[in-house]
């Protein structure tokens, strides 16, 4: 059935997800927290959490661009951007992140640059596979709560 | 620096609250509070502060989950603003720590001291300094990005505490106050009758109310009984330093000041809480402010006249407020400013051999004053103690052959450094340092630009040392004055207790040649001896200033020796000094019966050797 193809689709791929290291348990954690006083909180925070890193993401960029680095700004908006990779359970952003205040720490700048390029590429790509997952589940429509399949 | 704290003792809302169970003010607010009570954790008021949007929704919307009543703010200062705004309106605040226009620590110091909320600090670094910082900032629980619903589902339990706390204070004191109001009747005999006649009931009223509340409700109903919140204005906090610097900070205790503060409405538990939390925050600012962090491991016997027979002299020099010595070591170039002889850094613990005590056994737990035992030494031997890693220095027997130099007879000085206060009186120093509060009232900046005084006794016969222990009596007296100069005291051969009781004595200029370092000391222990040449009694405080640049500048050669400023009180902020106590104590006959609380700064000693 139509839907139930759907559903599978969208169960694989948030399993694909989890199995890759994209997402972690937090992602479950705000999925719990959709019911019907919020039917879309998942997507919400989501939406929420790109606007906002988007903005982290930029300032990182001009204050990279910025000579003499100021390691410590840029140490203090990834810790930021972290935080807030952490809110959604982006565990391979995170990750990315941390590696990037090694480097910050570390007053390494060609590190910091060529680490923020892969910040800013895991960061697009996480977008990319979570827009394409809400994108089947309102294809699915709202009765549908996210499936838990992989838990 | 600090603002200070915030004045407004809601002297109404103190009776007026006693019988209410919720704030009627607000009532908009709450829910009824017997239905709040019952429900109760549900319907708890949680504010949250959280500059990263995405973790203020999903946090609101866990805390509904948990029925609690949810209002979010990602500013601290606005989250200030609510609080002040309408007292009583939130039972609980969580906030994260990194936020951009206020530390999150610093938004948890301010709201335990004017609002009394129970905070509960949250971070995506779950390091361990950082979550020590929080709970000594006063945090009653530090939780881990990301936050788990059972974590939140918790968080009444610190509302639930500190009601029962409250509860049971009311309880306890209430007799206190009862009579303590009774007692003050003194000055104002009419006002303070009306003012115990209204206590009474209020008291009573207050005390009836929760016991009945108490027994009403399975819970004790902590979430009805409210305890009329004073808020410290800034004429209730002065009035709360003057009464705490004129008890003297050894002898303090909440029932002295509330007697002193003369205030209608203040119970004495109040200034209890409020007198806990002006000491933490005294230290923390102080660490601020010195650039380092002090560690607060000194109990506050080490001044309460622990004074061991003729300890006198030595545990009044040797009380160093914190204060003073972070700002010396953080200024050793800036020395008129921060007027503090910078303490030397002391890696490894050792222990000062044998040192001359002026009469007295007293070691303080942080710094090892010694007091020199007069016996026959003709010196006196102040060790320098060094804030957070001095080593100890014990007592030592007059003769050692370390330091035999000492017992050559020159003339030891004995160094004491206290912040720059008001008056030029050694004794008050003396009070002052002990007690950090009265260094650090609301008038804090009056601190960080006053020089340290320096008290400089030197002892070179018996009579000397005996000379000295008078002052210990003279010292004592004047513990509960202020003091402004820097009482500075040179003498050579002779000390007295006039002098001292004068405060400022120079004696001529001190050289700089009569400075020195003395490096001798293998074990690390930095002793900075000062001599100056001994003018007889001389008056005022000729030179306080020069005696203190020599000093500096003495100090400053403690770079030579390998110190610098910025080694000293390397102190990180969450770091616990336990293990930098360890080294304080030692054995000595001296023994650290000096535990200096938060407040207590560690004395600084100079050991004086010849």
């Amino acid at each position: 059935m139509e839907y139930s193809t759907l559903y599978n689709q969208i169960a694989m791929m948030k399993k694909s997800f989890f199995d890759q290291g994209f997402l972690d348990e937090q992602f479950y954690q705000i999925e719990d927290l959709q019911d019907d006083a919020s039917p879309n909180f998942v997507e919400e925070v989501v939406t929420l959490f790109f606007r906002d890193s988007s903005r982290l993401i930029t300032n990182i960029d001009q204050a990279l661009g910025k000579l003499p680095q100021d390691f410590g700004r840029l140490d203090s908006l990834m810790h930021q951007l972290k935080g807030s990779a952490s809110s959604i359970g982006a565990a391979k952003l995170k990750n990315e992140c941390t590696v990037f205040r090694d480097f910050c720490h570390k007053e390494n700048i060609e590190g910091c640059l060529r680490q923020f390029q892969k910040v800013k590429k895991e960061h697009a790509s996480l977008r990319q596979k979570l827009e394409n997952y809400f994108q089947l589940l309102r294809q699915v429509g709202p009765v549908e709560k996210a499936n838990r399949s992989g838990k | 620096m600090h603002t200070s704290f915030y004045l407004t003792l809601l002297s109404s809302s103190f009776s007026t609250t006693v019988t209410s169970s919720s704030a009627p003010q607000e009532s908009m607010e709450n829910p009824l509070p017997t239905s709040r009570a019952e429900a109760f954790p549900a319907g708890l008021r949680v504010l949250i502060v959280d500059d990263d949007p995405t973790w203020l929704k999903i946090l609101e919307k866990m805390l509904k989950k948990c029925s609690y009543e949810v209002t979010t703010c990602s500013l601290a200062t606005e989250a200030l603003d609510m609080l002040r705004g309408k007292r009583d309106r939130f039972d609980i605040v969580i906030s994260d720590v990194n936020m951009p226009d206020m530390d999150g620590f610093k938004l948890l110091e301010q709201v335990g001291l004017e609002m009394d909320l129970p905070v509960i600090m949250m971070s995506i670094d779950g390091e361990t300094s950082r979550v020590m910082k929080g709970v000594q900032h006063g945090a009653c629980d530090y939780l881990l990005k990301p936050v788990r619903m059972k974590e939140l589902r918790n968080i009444w339990q610190h509302v639930y505490r500190k009601r029962m706390h409250e509860l049971k204070d009311i309880e306890t004191h209430n007799i206190h106050e009862d009579t303590n109001i009774l007692r003050n009747g003194s000055e104002d005999p009419d006002d303070r009758q009306y003012v115990a006649g209204t206590e009474m009931s209020s008291v009573r009223k207050r005390k009836d109310l929760e016991s009945k509340e108490f027994v009403d409700h399975e819970f004790n109903d902590p979430s009805t009984v409210k305890k009329a919140r004073v808020v410290w204005s800034v004429d209730l906090h002065q009035k709360f330093v003057n009464a705490v610097n004129q008890i003297g900070f050894d002898k303090v205790g909440p029932k002295k000041i509330l007697d002193l503060m003369n205030v209608p409405g203040l119970t004495r538990e109040n200034v209890a809480s409020h007198l806990q939390k002006y000491r933490l925050y005294l230290i923390r600012l102080q660490r601020q402010n010195e650039g380092r962090a002090c560690s607060g491991n000194l109990s506050s016997d080490f001044m309460n006249g622990e004074n061991r027979g003729n300890n006198g002299f030595n545990s009044s020099t040797n009380i160093q407020s914190e204060s003073e010595l972070t700002t010396y070591t953080s200024t050793t170039e800036n020395f008129q400013t921060q007027g503090i002889v910078p303490s030397v850094h002391i890696s490894e613990p050792k222990k000062i051999e044998p040192v001359q005590i002026i009469g007295s056994k007293k070691v303080p737990s942080n710094d090892v004053l010694c007091a020199s035992k007069i016996n026959n030494a003709p010196h006196l031997s102040v060790l320098l103690s060094f804030n957070d890693k001095m080593t100890d220095i014990k007592a030592c027997e007059p003769a050692t052959p370390k330091h035999k130099p000492l017992l050559s007879g020159t003339p030891m000085m004995q160094f004491m450094q206290y912040p720059k206060q008001e008056s030029c009186n050694i004794l008050s120093e003396y009070s002052c340092l002990t007690y950090v509060d009265q260094n650090l009232d609301p008038s804090f900046h009056q601190y960080s630009s006053t020089l340290p005084a320096f008290i400089s006794a030197t002892c070179t016969s018996e009579k000397d040392v005996k000379d000295l222990f008078e002052m210990k009596p003279v010292l004592t007296d004047y513990r509960n004055g202020h003091f402004t100069a820097i009482p500075v005291q040179v003498k050579r051969g002779a000390v007295n207790a006039q002098d001292i009781g004068a405060g400022c004595k120079v004696a001529g200029s001190p050289s700089i040649q009569d400075c020195y370092l003395n490096d001798k000391y293998s074990q690390g222990y930095f002793p900075l001896t000062y001599e100056f040449s001994l003018n007889g009694e001389t008056e005022a405080d000729s030179l306080p200033e020069d005696v203190h640049l020599c000093s500096l500048q003495k100090i400053g050669s403690i770079e030579n020796l390998g110190f610098s400023s910025a080694e000293i009180y390397q102190y990180g902020d969450s770091t616990p000094t336990t293990d930098v106590e360890s080294n304080w104590y030692d054995s000595s006959e001296l023994n650290g019966e000096y535990s200096y609380d938060p407040v207590e700064y560690p004395l600084i000693d100079e050991y004086l050797f010849a």
